[in-house]
This record gives C-alpha cells, sequence and structure tokens, in this order.
C-alpha cells in the first residue's frame, strides 16, 4: 500500500505508542465497525429508557448518534487508506479527525451507557449491544491515539499533557484545493446547507434531554474533526467564491426550517433564536464594527416591541388605534432610531467605559420607566408590570399570522408564520450589515473602533460616525422588536433586562457576539442560536444556567478568543506566532462572510 | 504656476499661536510660514514645544491665543475638518489602525474626498461602486508611490517599523493635501531608510505639496528643507535656510549648552591636564612597592 504512505505522515511519534501506525489503522477501521456493529443490538431490556434502544436490528434514539459517529469514523478511516472516492474527505489531517470522530463515539456511547446505568439504576440494566458498541468505541478510540500526529514535529516535545493532547488533534492546513466547475462547487454549497439544516432541525426536535446532550456531543466533536480534517476550510473557500448562491442556499435553508418542524413548540424555538441572532447581529454594528460598548441595547429591542404594541390595536394599549402592520413596524423602527439619536447623541461624545456605563444605565431606565407608567406613579401608557397583553396577530394581504395555514402539505402553525416574517426581517438586517460594513462608513466605524485620534486625524467625524452607528443599531433592534411583540403576543417590561434567564437581554446579546465572533456576519448568528438552544432544551440545569454560561465564556474565552467565526484581523491579532503575518492565498480565500468587517 | 513667483504663495500662516495649559505655557507668540512647494523644517530640543505647536495647527488643540490660516481661510479647530481644508498629518508615535490591511489604511485616508453616506451604501445607489473603485484606484496609487503596493493586503500592523512610517504618509497623503505636516518621520529608521523618506519627501514636495517636518536628525533637516525654524522653550528662535541656522549661535547654546561665567580657558585646562597626570604616575608608584 504505497498509497498510503503518500498520503498519511506515518513518522511522528504518537500520544500513546501501543501500536505501528498501520496496525493502529486497522484497529480503529475494525472498532468503529464493532461499535456500528453494537447499535443494531439490544442495549436495555425495557422501553422505560426514553428512545427504545431495546430493539434488535434496528437503531434508536441514542443508538442512532453512536451509529452516525462510528460510520463518520470508518469513512475517515477508509480515506486515510487513501481509498478512492474518499479521499476528498480530508484535504488537511487524516489521523486527528480520526482522533476527533473516535472521541465522538466513544463520548457518545459512553454517554448513552452511563444514562441508561443512571436512570434505570445500575449497569446490570444494559443489554450485550451496549457493551459491544462501548468496547468498540473504546479500542478505536485508544487505536486512534496510537496514530502518529498530523502536524509535523513531535508530539512529545510540548510541555505538558494538555499541549500534547491538543497537538495530536490538530492538523495542519489543507492544501490548494483543485479548481472545481461552478455547478459542482454550487451543488456543495447547497448540500452542505441542507446538511446544516438537518442537524439543527434534528438537535431542536431532540424530544428528552439525554438525546440532546447526545447530540451536542457528538456535534461538537464532528464539528472539530470536519474542521481539522480542513473540510471547513475548502467549504469557506467554496462560499467565499460564490458568496450569493452562500446567502442565498442560507436563505432558502432558513426558509425551510418551519416545514420540518411538526409542533409548534419547536417552531416557536426557531423563531426565538431568529430573533435573538438578529438582535445580536445589530448589535455587532455598534459593537463590534465601531467599538461601542452599548450594554443596554435591549432596550431598543424594548422600545420597538412597546411602540408596535401601543399602535396594534390591543384593547389594553393606551393610544388605541390600530396600525396596518408595516406602519408599526415603522413606529417601531422610527421609535427606536429616535432613543438611538437622544441616547447617543449626549453620550457619544465620552469614549470607552464611560459609554458602557450609560447604556447599562438606559437599559435599566428603560425598563423602570415601562414599569413606573402604569396610572400610579406616572400618566398609564404602558400598564406598568403587567404590560400589554393581548396583542392582536398580524394580517399581512389577507394572511392572518395567528393561525394555521396549510401550504403544500404542510401546516405552518403561528410560530412558523412569524419565522418566516422575522426571517425578512433577518435578511434586511443582514443586507444592512454587510452592506454597511463594506463601505467607506464601514471602514470610517473600524477606523475609529482601532485609533480614535489618529481617524479625526483622517478627516472622520467621530461624533457624526459613532451617532450613525449607534442609531443604525438602534433601528434595528426595534425592527426585532416589533415582531418580538406581536410573536409574544404581550410586551412587559421584565422581557428587557440587563441579565436574566431568557436570552434576549442585554449580557446575554453581547455574550452571543463575543461568542460567535465580532465583527463578523456569521458569527452572531451562530452565536445566538447555541446561546438559546442550549438552555432551552436543557431545562433541568435552568437553576444553573448563568453559572455555566460564565464557565463557558471563560472556556472560550481561554481556547480561541476570536470567537467561533473569527474574523480574519481578530484571527492575526491574538495568534501572534508569526506563521500568520504573510495572508497566504488560503487565508484571503477564507475570508467570505468574515469580509464583512472590512 | 509655472512662474517661479507662484511658488511663493503662502499656503500656511500661523501668527501668534500661544498654547497654555494652566500655568504652563507650552507655545509661546510663535510666527510661522509655508509657502507652497517649499520645506520647512521645525527643530528643538526635547520638550520645546514643536508637537504641541503641531497639534494646535491640526486642530487636536484650540490656541489659547494666535490664529492659523491655510491658504487665507481660518483653519477650524477641528481635526476632521483641518483635514477636509487639506492639512494632512503624521504622528510621531506611528498611529495606523492597526488591525486593518494596508489597503484600508490608505482607504480611510479617502474618507474627506468621497461623500457616500449610509443610505449611499446600504441602497448601493449609483455611483457607489464607481466612487469605490476611484478610492481603490487611488489608494493603490498612493501604495505604489510610496512602495508598498506588494503588500496591499497585509495587516498595517504586520509591517516592519519603516513601512509602516511610509504607510503613515501614504495614508496622509490619501486626504489629497496641500501641506503635509510630519512629525518626526525618521524617528527609529536606520541611514538607508532615513535616506529613502528624504527622496520620499522631495518627490511629495515635487508634486505640489508643501512640507513642514519636525525631525532631531541635522544631517537629515539640513539636507531636506529649504527652510528651518528653531523652536526653543516655546519660543522661537531663529527662522532662516539651513547654513544660517547651523551657524547661529543661539541654537548651538540651546542644544549644547553656554559656556559658564567663570569657564576655564585653554591654559588653565592643561595645568590641570598636567597636575592630573603628575597625580596618577605618583599614585602608580605609590601602589607599587
Amino acid at each position: 500500500m504505497t498509497e498510503t504512505t503518500t498520503r498519511t505522515n506515518d513518522s511522528g511519534t504518537p500520544l500513546v505508542p501501543l501500536l505501528p501506525a498501520p496496525l493502529a489503522r486497522h484497529t480503529v477501521t475494525a472498532g468503529s465497525a464493532i461499535a456500528l456493529i453494537g447499535t443494531f443490538m439490544a442495549w436495555t431490556w425495557t422501553s422505560d429508557f426514553p428512545g427504545d434502544l431495546t430493539v434488535d436490528g434496528y437503531p434508536g434514539g441514542l443508538q442512532l448518534l453512536t451509529l452516525t459517529g462510528a460510520l463518520l469514523t470508518l469513512l475517515f478511516a477508509l480515506s486515510a487508506y487513501g481509498v478512492k472516492g474518499l479521499r476528498w474527505l480530508t484535504p488537511a489531517g487524516t489521523n486527528a479527525p480520526l482522533r476527533l470522530l473516535a472521541l465522538a463515539t466513544f463520548a457518545t456511547t459512553g454517554y448513552t451507557l452511563g444514562a441508561i446505568s443512571s436512570d434505570l439504576g445500575g449497569i446490570v440494566n444494559l443489554e450485550p449491544g451496549a457493551y459491544v458498541s462501548g468496547i468498540g468505541s473504546l479500542i478505536a478510540l485508544v487505536a486512534a491515539f496510537a496514530l502518529p500526529g498530523d502536524t509535523p514535529g513531535n508530539d512529545t516535545t510540548a510541555d505538558n499533557a494538555w499541549q500534547r493532547i491538543r497537538h495530536t488533534l490538530a492538523a495542519p492546513s489543507p492544501r490548494t484545493a483543485k479548481t472545481i466547475p461552478d455547478w459542482a462547487g454550487i451543488l456543495i454549497i447547497v448540500a452542505a446547507f441542507a446538511i446544516g439544516l438537518y442537524v439543527f432541525a434534528y438537535g431542536i426536535d431532540t424530544e428528552y434531554t439525554e438525546l440532546f446532550i447526545g447530540f451536542l456531543i457528538t456535534a461538537v466533536f464532528t464539528f472539530a474533526a470536519i474542521t481539522q480534517a480542513g473540510l471547513l476550510a475548502r467549504l469557506s473557500a467554496l462560499t467565499a467564491q460564490h458568496r450569493t448562491v452562500t446567502l442565498s442556499a442560507a436563505f432558502v435553508a432558513a426558509i425551510c426550517f418551519p416545514f420540518t418542524q411538526s409542533s409548534d413548540e419547536y417552531a416557536l424555538i426557531g423563531a426565538n433564536i431568529l430573533i435573538f441572532a438578529t438582535v445580536a447581529l445589530g448589535l455587532n454594528v455598534v459593537v463590534g464594527l465601531a467599538g461601542l460598548l452599548d450594554l443596554g441595547y435591549v432596550a431598543f429591542l424594548g422600545v420597538g416591541a412597546y411602540a408596535a404594541a401601543l399602535v396594534s390595536g390591543a384593547s389594553t394599549s393606551s393610544l388605541g388605534v390600530h396600525f396596518p402592520f408595516w406602519a408599526a413596524i415603522l413606529v417601531g423602527a422610527g421609535a427606536s432610531l429616535i432613543f438611538g439619536v437622544l441616547i447617543g447623541a449626549p453620550t457619544l461624545r465620552l469614549r470607552g467605559d464611560y459609554l458602557a456605563i450609560v447604556t447599562l444605565g438606559f437599559g435599566e431606565i428603560f425598563r423602570i420607566t415601562m414599569n413606573n407608567l402604569n396610572g400610579n406613579s406616572g400618566p398609564n401608557v404602558t400598564n406598568g408590570s403587567r404590560g400589554i397583553p393581548a396583542i392582536p396577530d398580524i394580517t399581512i394581504f389577507g394572511y392572518d399570522l395567528g393561525i394555521s395555514h396549510d401550504i403544500a402539505g404542510f401546516t405552518l402553525g403561528k410560530p412558523g408564520n412569524y419565522y418566516l416574517l422575522m426571517l425578512i426581517v433577518t435578511l434586511i438586517v443582514v443586507t444592512v450589515f454587510r452592506r454597511s460594513a463594506d463601505s467607506r462608513i464601514g471602514r470610517a466605524w473600524v477606523a475609529i473602533r482601532e485609533d480614535e485620534t489618529a481617524a479625526t486625524a483622517m478627516g472622520i467625524n467621530g461624533f457624526r460616525v459613532k451617532l450613525i452607528a449607534f442609531a443604525l443599531g438602534a433601528t434595528l433592534a426595534g425592527l426585532a422588536g416589533t415582531v418580538q411583540g406581536h410573536l409574544t403576543s404581550t410586551v412587559t417590561p421584565e422581557q428587557y433586562q440587563f441579565a436574566g434567564s431568557v436570552p434576549p437581554n442585554s449580557a446575554f446579546l453581547l455574550a452571543a457576539v463575543i461568542l460567535g465572533g465580532m465583527g463578523t456576519m456569521s458569527g452572531p448568528l451562530i452565536g445566538a442560536s447555541l446561546l438559546y438552544l442550549i438552555p432551552a432544551k436543557l431545562q433541568f440545569m435552568q437553576d444553573y444556567q448563568l453559572l455555566l454560561f460564565g464557565v463557558a465564556l471563560i472556556v472560550l474565552m481561554r481556547l480561541r478568543p476570536e470567537g467561533i467565526v473569527a474574523d480574519r484581523r481578530k484571527k492575526l491579532e491574538f495568534h501572534e506566532t508569526g506563521q500568520l503575518d504573510v495572508p497566504d492565498a488560503n487565508l484571503t480565500d477564507t475570508v467570505g462572510v468574515t469580509k464583512a468587517g472590512a | 504656476m509655472t512662474s517661479m513667483t507662484t511658488t511663493t504663495n503662502t499656503v500656511l500662516q500661523a501668527s501668534g499661536v500661544t498654547m497654555r495649559f494652566g500655568g504652563l505655557t507650552a507655545v509661546r507668540n510663535v510666527d510661522l510660514t509655508v509657502n507652497s512647494g517649499e520645506i520647512v523644517g521645525l527643530i528643538g530640543p526635547n520638550g520645546a514645544g514643536k508637537t504641541t505647536f503641531f497639534n494646535c495647527l491640526t486642530g487636536l488643540y484650540v490656541p489659547t491665543e494666535g490664529k492659523v490660516t491655510y491658504k487665507d481661510t481660518v483653519l477650524p479647530p477641528k481635526p476632521h475638518l483641518v483635514t477636509q481644508a487639506g492639512v494632512a498629518r503624521t504622528f510621531q508615535n506611528i498611529r495606523l489602525f492597526p488591525n486593518m490591511t494596508v489597503l484600508e489604511n490608505v482607504l480611510v485616508g479617502r474618507h474627506t474626498r468621497t461623500k457616500e453616506g449610509l443610505w449611499s451604501a446600504l441602497l448601493r445607489l449609483p455611483g457607489f461602486n464607481k466612487a469605490e473603485n476611484a478610492s481603490r484606484e487611488r489608494a493603490m496609487e498612493l501604495l505604489e508611490f510610496t512602495g508598498l503596493a506588494a503588500k496591499a493586503d497585509h495587516l498595517s500592523r504586520n509591517l516592519p517599523y519603516g513601512e509602516q512610517r511610509k504607510l503613515e504618509i501614504a495614508r496622509a497623503l490619501a486626504s489629497e493635501p496641500g501641506l503635509l505636516l510630519l512629525d518626526e518621520p525618521t524617528a527609529g529608521m536606520n541611514p538607508q531608510e532615513t535616506r529613502a523618506a528624504e527622496e520620499l519627501i522631495f518627490a511629495i514636495r515635487d508634486q505640489g505639496i508643501a512640507v513642514l517636518v519636525i525631525e532631531h536628525d541635522m544631517r537629515f533637516i539640513m539636507n531636506l528643507c529649504d527652510r528651518v525654524s528653531v523652536l526653543v522653550q516655546g519660543e522661537k528662535l531663529v527662522e532662516g535656510t539651513p547654513d544660517i541656522v547651523q551657524a547661529d549661535e543661539r541654537v548651538i547654546a540651546a542644544y549644547l549648552g553656554t559656556p559658564f561665567e567663570g569657564a576655564p580657558g585653554e591654559e588653565e585646562i592643561a595645568e590641570v591636564e598636567a597636575a592630573e597626570s603628575a597625580q596618577s604616575t605618583t599614585s602608580t608608584e605609590g601602589d607599587t612597592p
């Protein structure tokens, strides 16, 4: 097999030097095959454990996740052998992704076995199938770590165990891709988004906590594996080539989402994620581009929601007018714009920390004022803490968003309708972000963020430019607020706090931007999705949510300070070690969506 | 523009500029004129108020007294309006936008000479792309001019020191100034880089841009400048051609200090030296028994 030696580097010292490299690879293949077979057997005797893992010959529930992990491990192992037709799977490293996938399989299986044991009371509840999969995945894991590292250099030279483990899980950047015809590139992008949509919908649809945790474990390790395999770099190079196609594909995938949902509960989660993500993207204009730390951003969402609620024709609205939706949306966005200018005009002359304090204050003032405009402590405008309930649903061209509609055989409930409406708002915000970032004004924002004195010396009117960013951010939040008010059909002051357990609040918005990647377009969208989805699906952690959130932030900032989706600039900023000094062809290709930060 | 007389047109006129910070007068009653096509040097010992004077010219400080005119209009005390009017500057400590690319840095310099606002960017109004492309083209020209074109996509923070200085000049030139203020453009440069900077400044002057330069490197300033002005303790001491300034005793005094009244004459120095050498020989004899 000369093919194998040319494809992989078998010379480095592995972390666990048990087996020679070819033998280790055979063992990984065999181990994951065993794990795969195990998933077709019964794992437990009773259907008390959710997902019914008692059936022979038909994997279900968590078994499916193990199956996916084992199958992917097999595929990547075959790719490492150089099997024709599978080599495209590993353009960068072969061993590191294999290790990560073996880890995914093992962790998912291990978690499942643990969950069965603890749910049903003891490991006696495990059937042979569970042992088969467990042992198979363990063998695969150990053997995978017996494979040498992908990155040149000796694994054992690193200082401590942690660094050595990280080293074995890292792969070099992929070889330059062969040019493929446009139609193939487009097909790949479409397929990638279809898979993405499927995985996302699967995650939202997970019906019990165990399945969701298993899903998270599998997804995280698999994602890391395909990143190390270089597939992600290849994909982002493609998306950079076909940006319009990518955006359309993302949009179409997003449109498809409510049609994949049978229950309103999960469609509602989707709609809320979209609202959260859109507001986070709006905040990214203010924080990521212009560098203005806004700690009261959720108040602008509140202004939009309240303004729309007041003109919605709700019986409790003090105005008692009923505007058509397009007018309500304009009122909401307009009110936020006015508040943005009112707050920004006096405060944007301040720099840095002062602005953060003032905006923090504004956020609280908004909430307290809405509480006090109740007829007792002030004029009755907002009904105080009771809020404005029973906001009527929107009707657009006779299409009532409040009731279910059957479209092409799919039933679209109220949350689904609002999801689609929100998607339009998201599209607007995405367009605004992209276009403003890539223009004279966007460059002025970044310049102000980088060095305000130098920027003014270059002829930029700092105050004016900052005010535009601030007001634009406020307007976008107000726009989202109008939809949010109608979706929740009640607006109360308590929805718009600085920090709370329900995601659209200022702290979580900021966290979504930072987690996802400041100054990028897809970053806040991904960050917001994760920040909403994880707490929503893990109800049992509700009490510890803020604690876990804090821990997650610290871990991420330690390991990946530039966020999940790195702006090219940020990547260069945080990882100073030489090699990125010169932007190589690859790097400029991967900018893609992140180029919006320009 | 053809005859030599037009070159005497005044570009910048500062008259009676005084800057006080509380009780401290950093700049006192300084007059300075820069004519078109001229390179004027501003020198002085550390703390003489050169950079403060620069900041007064560019609107970073509002002078306590005096006024600054550029081509017969009074400059407003706002940095961005000064740049708009046609006075661009560089900074003593390089102040690039470190996380923007080289090209983007220069494009930011184009800010005052383009008008596309937010609406134009959002709606991609006709003319947006045209203006953007024109800006890019002009920026690339400037990068060619300063020899940085090959590094247009690099982050400016990753450029070597000398090139960062050049980029700062390119960025300033992007605002199409009539007067360029350079604050210590060769600080920290080696002799080759200094010579290159000198040629660059001459080339800028040849484009019809007047230059006012602060510098400590005397050889550089004497080669470069048509006129040199000396600032000492906030006041202008001398102004004139390099030869006049170099020969001026007050300037030498300002840099090296004056001999005090009871300074020893040559005879006394010889006497002391003789005594010291005698002493040292005796002491060495004493040490070695």
